[in-house]
């Protein structure tokens, strides 16, 4: 019984790295593109734009919550960062802009939450389509092209070898995983996810950590969207379809559970590059791209599979 | 030949983990009687109706119903031997109608599928008469009040007779919980007249005065034993209460030396949903507890001052400074902690180590420029766990893998941890736990007290609280009722003001 649940924890992203490893193997010997360092650096980069909205929403899931309107959030604030950059020809501008936006979104699915008590599956799918509604007005469905040519420097320029988004996926992963294992703020998430009835009789301000990591979910993935707008060199109205569940699902491969309480970030990472690798290597196996659907939809119910099926043999093992 | 009884039980025996619910009982019912069952929180009562109603098998026993054996094995076959109970929480479905509800699971057919509803309605119309219930069967449970729910409930009871036999044996669990001295009456009333039709009743409830009023015989139960059965007429109430009581208290209860000192916490007038005008005061170094019977709103006590429930009047000190009614956290913030009644639902963090779950709630402790410390953490709340006596192979333990009694000392580390403490609320902290750590536990409390904080204390068992209390309030119906000093103070005292 000693360390039973370290041990089930740590065999369990062993087993995500094994999971990913045979996955690359597999991929390399039918691709002879898959290990070329410009493949890898796609991976990377598009595994980047992911895990910046994705370390948000592990912090979310860990309190026992999820936010639907991440994927929509990456339209409205690529437009609406685009627009600040039109209008006033600076990017850091932009940038802020993006930023506060995706504070503004991610507080008020929190109030949506805490104060008038919504479910947060409900308040944020409402969010999700209020947003997505909200991209398509106010542009008439029709993108906005980027007029500052430096700003595309932003998603797709390198730092050295690396390219800008892997490096700052690297920071904020660093950032978070410091706030969450070292300051009580990430021993508070891991307490309301584990009970949060416990969590308010303890004393803890439940409602404002709540709130608060709504919004650092929300300004993450602003950031990822600022990222994607620059990719894309405009805001564009349909950016972000479906990129929600590309990263929920990312996020409870990695297991982290949906009942909260339970993941960590390394997890999460890992469960971020196996779709990342898998989607990579569809496409270069020339696979259709509805296939990418079935494929993801298949991996979101295992993923949801196993962590019923964990969560089922961590609920025995106490008191027995 | 003389008729067997109704129901006759002889030395029944079940046990559940870590607890003997009962112990031996025996009890018979008779056709026309009202028999009534008392005793303390915790006697055995509920088992021993479920035992009765078919929901547990019991470990030993016998269970004859008119004389045989083997009759009962499970609610169905009880329910068809004509045993029906009624339960002190209402089970209707509050949005179907009372037809519905008093003939839920065995609705009338026509054809194989069809609900006959007019044979419903007849039915339903003739099973409300029999209570004295003059409502239409079509209207929605919701709209009935606690009383007219109850009769309903009574009603079904009555009304299965889908096999050979009618209600022969009715048992009632608090059936006036929820009414008005004049429902209580009509009750009465119908009751009266089963009798009379030769229904045996089973009546259970703290209510002396009810029991006087209706019982023909009354049988006493304490700690899951059958203390006596009498006529009603041989025993007064306060004879009743010597035996429901019974034990003398043991020298388990340490005692030091303790100074009550100023008033560490402060309550005026406090109203909740659940609470009303509430006054009480804890001075540091005292033990104050609280009394009252299940539902009398002790644990909505405490989540009122802490507000964990809404405040809707009233002020709280701690140490002389005004405590906001929004949050939680403002009340740990003013020095209050809480060691709930439930422990695994509302106290531990279940996947959390040992040392996260006694650190939880004093962090800015161990915090430096937005950093956790976590040597001084680690060593510090090593040390109190370490002086608990908590048994666990590592401090990272998930501590759901502990026994009820370490979650329970891990429970109280946390709050031994928070440097300005004033005053701890421990809510039924030795409920569920075993003798030896039972004793550690009403040490600590003892020692904490002694060192100067402030403890209030609530518990079903009175002989916890006369053991560590210095001064105990009584509740009842959501309102203290009584203080008393507890050296003076004794079992019977606060049974009778609890009833």
């Amino acid at each position: 019984m000693k360390r039973l649940l370290a041990r089930l924890a740590g065999a369990e992203q062993a087993g995500l790295g094994l999971a990913l490893f045979i996955l690359c193997v597999v991929l390399a010997t039918l691709s002879p593109v898959f290990l070329t360092a410009g493949n890898i650096t796609n991976i990377l980069r598009d595994a980047a734009l992911v895990a910046i909205a994705g370390i948000g929403m592990v912090a979310i899931i860990l309190q026992g919550e999820i936010d639907l309107s991440v994927g929509s959030s990456q339209a409205v604030v690529g437009i609406a960062a685009v627009a600040v950059l039109n209008a006033s020809d600076s990017i850091l501008l932009a940038l802020l802009a993006a930023l506060l936006l995706g504070a503004l979104i991610g507080l008020t699915n929190g109030l949506l939450v805490t104060r008038a008590g919504i479910n947060s599956l409900i308040a944020t799918l409402g969010m999700m389509a209020i947003l997505r509604g909200v991209a398509m007005v106010s542009t008439g469905a029709v993108s906005i092209q980027a007029k500052v040519p430096a700003f595309v420097d932003v998603g797709t320029g390198h730092l050295g070898p690396l390219p800008v988004p892997v490096v700052l996926a690297a920071v904020l992963f660093a950032a978070v995983y410091f706030l969450l294992h070292h300051t009580p703020f990430g021993r508070y998430v891991y307490a309301v996810g584990g009970n949060r009835e416990a969590a308010e009789l303890a004393g803890l301000p439940v409602a404002r950590i709540k709130v608060a990591v709504f919004m650092l979910g929300g300004v993450l993935a602003a950031l990822s969207a600022f990222v994607l707008a620059s990719r894309l060199n405009s805001g564009q109205p349909n950016a972000g379809l479906g990129f929600e569940l590309q990263v929920i699902a990312a996020v409870v491969l990695g297991g982290v559970s949906l009942t909260g309480g339970v993941g960590t970030l390394v997890g999460a990472l890992l469960g971020i590059l196996i779709l990342t690798v898998l989607n990579n290597g569809l496409v270069l196996l020339n696979v259709s791209s509805f296939y990418h659907d079935i494929a993801r939809g298949i991996v979101i119910i295992l993923a949801v599979y196993l962590d019923t099926r964990r969560r089922r043999s961590l609920d025995r093992k106490p008191g027995g | 030949m003389t008729t067997p009884p109704r129901i006759e039980l002889r030395g029944i025996r079940k046990a559940f983990p870590g607890v003997q619910a009962l112990d031996g009982v025996d009890l018979t019912l008779v056709e026309g009687e009202v028999h009534a069952l008392v005793g303390e929180n915790g006697a055995g009562k509920s088992t021993l109706i479920k035992v009765i109603g078919g929901v547990y098998h019991p470990d030993e026993g016998t269970y004859l119903v008119d004389g045989r054996a083997d009759v009962v094995h499970d609610p169905r076959t009880a329910a068809d031997a004509g045993i029906r109970v009624v339960h002190q929480e209402l089970e209707l479905v509050r949005d179907l109608s009372v037809a519905e509800n008093v003939f839920f699971g065995r609705l009338p057919v026509r054809g194989g599928i069809r609900v006959d509803w007019r044979r419903l309605e007849q039915e339903t119309t003739t099973a409300l008469t029999q209570v004295g219930l003059g409502i239409d069967p079509r209207t929605k449970v919701r709209r009935l009040g606690i009383a007219q729910q109850q009769l309903v409930e009574i009603a079904r009871a009555l009304s299965r007779q889908d096999r050979e036999h009618g209600a022969r044996v009715l048992i009632l669990d608090e059936p006036t919980s929820a009414l008005s001295p004049a429902e209580i009456d009509g009750l009465f009333v119908l009751l009266r007249r089963l009798r009379d039709e030769g229904v045996a009743l089973l009546y259970v409830s703290h209510k002396l005065d009810e029991i006087r009023a209706l019982a023909d015989r009354i049988t006493v139960l304490r700690d899951g034993a059958h203390v006596s059965t009498d006529d009603a007429e041989d025993l007064d109430e306060d004879e009743i209460i010597r035996r429901m009581v019974g034990r003398q208290l043991e020298g388990v209860y340490p005692r030091s030396e303790r100074q009550p000192a100023d008033v560490a916490l402060q309550v005026d007038g406090l109203t909740t949903e659940h609470v009303q005008d509430i006054a009480l005061s804890v001075r540091a170094g005292e033990v104050v507890g609280v009394s009252g019977l299940m539902g009398a709103g002790r644990t909505e006590l405490l989540r009122g001052i802490l507000g964990a429930d809404r405040r809707l009047a009233g002020q709280v000190h701690v140490q002389d400074r005004a405590l906001g009614a929004d949050a939680t956290w403002r009340a740990r913030a003013a020095g209050l902690g809480l060691v709930p009644e439930d422990r695994r639902a509302q106290g531990i963090f279940p996947l959390l180590g040992v040392l996260d779950n006694a650190s939880i709630a004093c962090l800015d402790q161990f915090t430096r420029h937005l950093c956790l410390q976590s040597a001084a953490e680690t060593d510090e709340a090593g040390k109190v766990i370490e002086r608990m006596r908590v048994r666990t192979p590592s401090l990272q333990q998930p501590v759901a893998l502990l026994s009820g009694g370490n979650q329970q000392k891990v429970l109280l580390a946390r709050w031994l941890l928070k440097r300005d403490l004033a005053v701890l609320f421990v809510d039924e902290p030795t409920r569920g736990i075993d003798v030896g750590a039972r004793f550690e536990i009403y040490r600590l409390l003892d020692e904490l007290a002694a060192g100067g904080l402030g403890i209030l204390l609530v518990s079903s068992e009175m002989e916890e609280l006369l053991g560590l209390c210095d001064r105990i309030y009584v509740m009842k119906g959501g309102r203290i009722t009584d203080e008393m000093d507890a050296a003076t103070a004794t079992q019977e005292r606060l049974l009778a003001a609890a009833l």
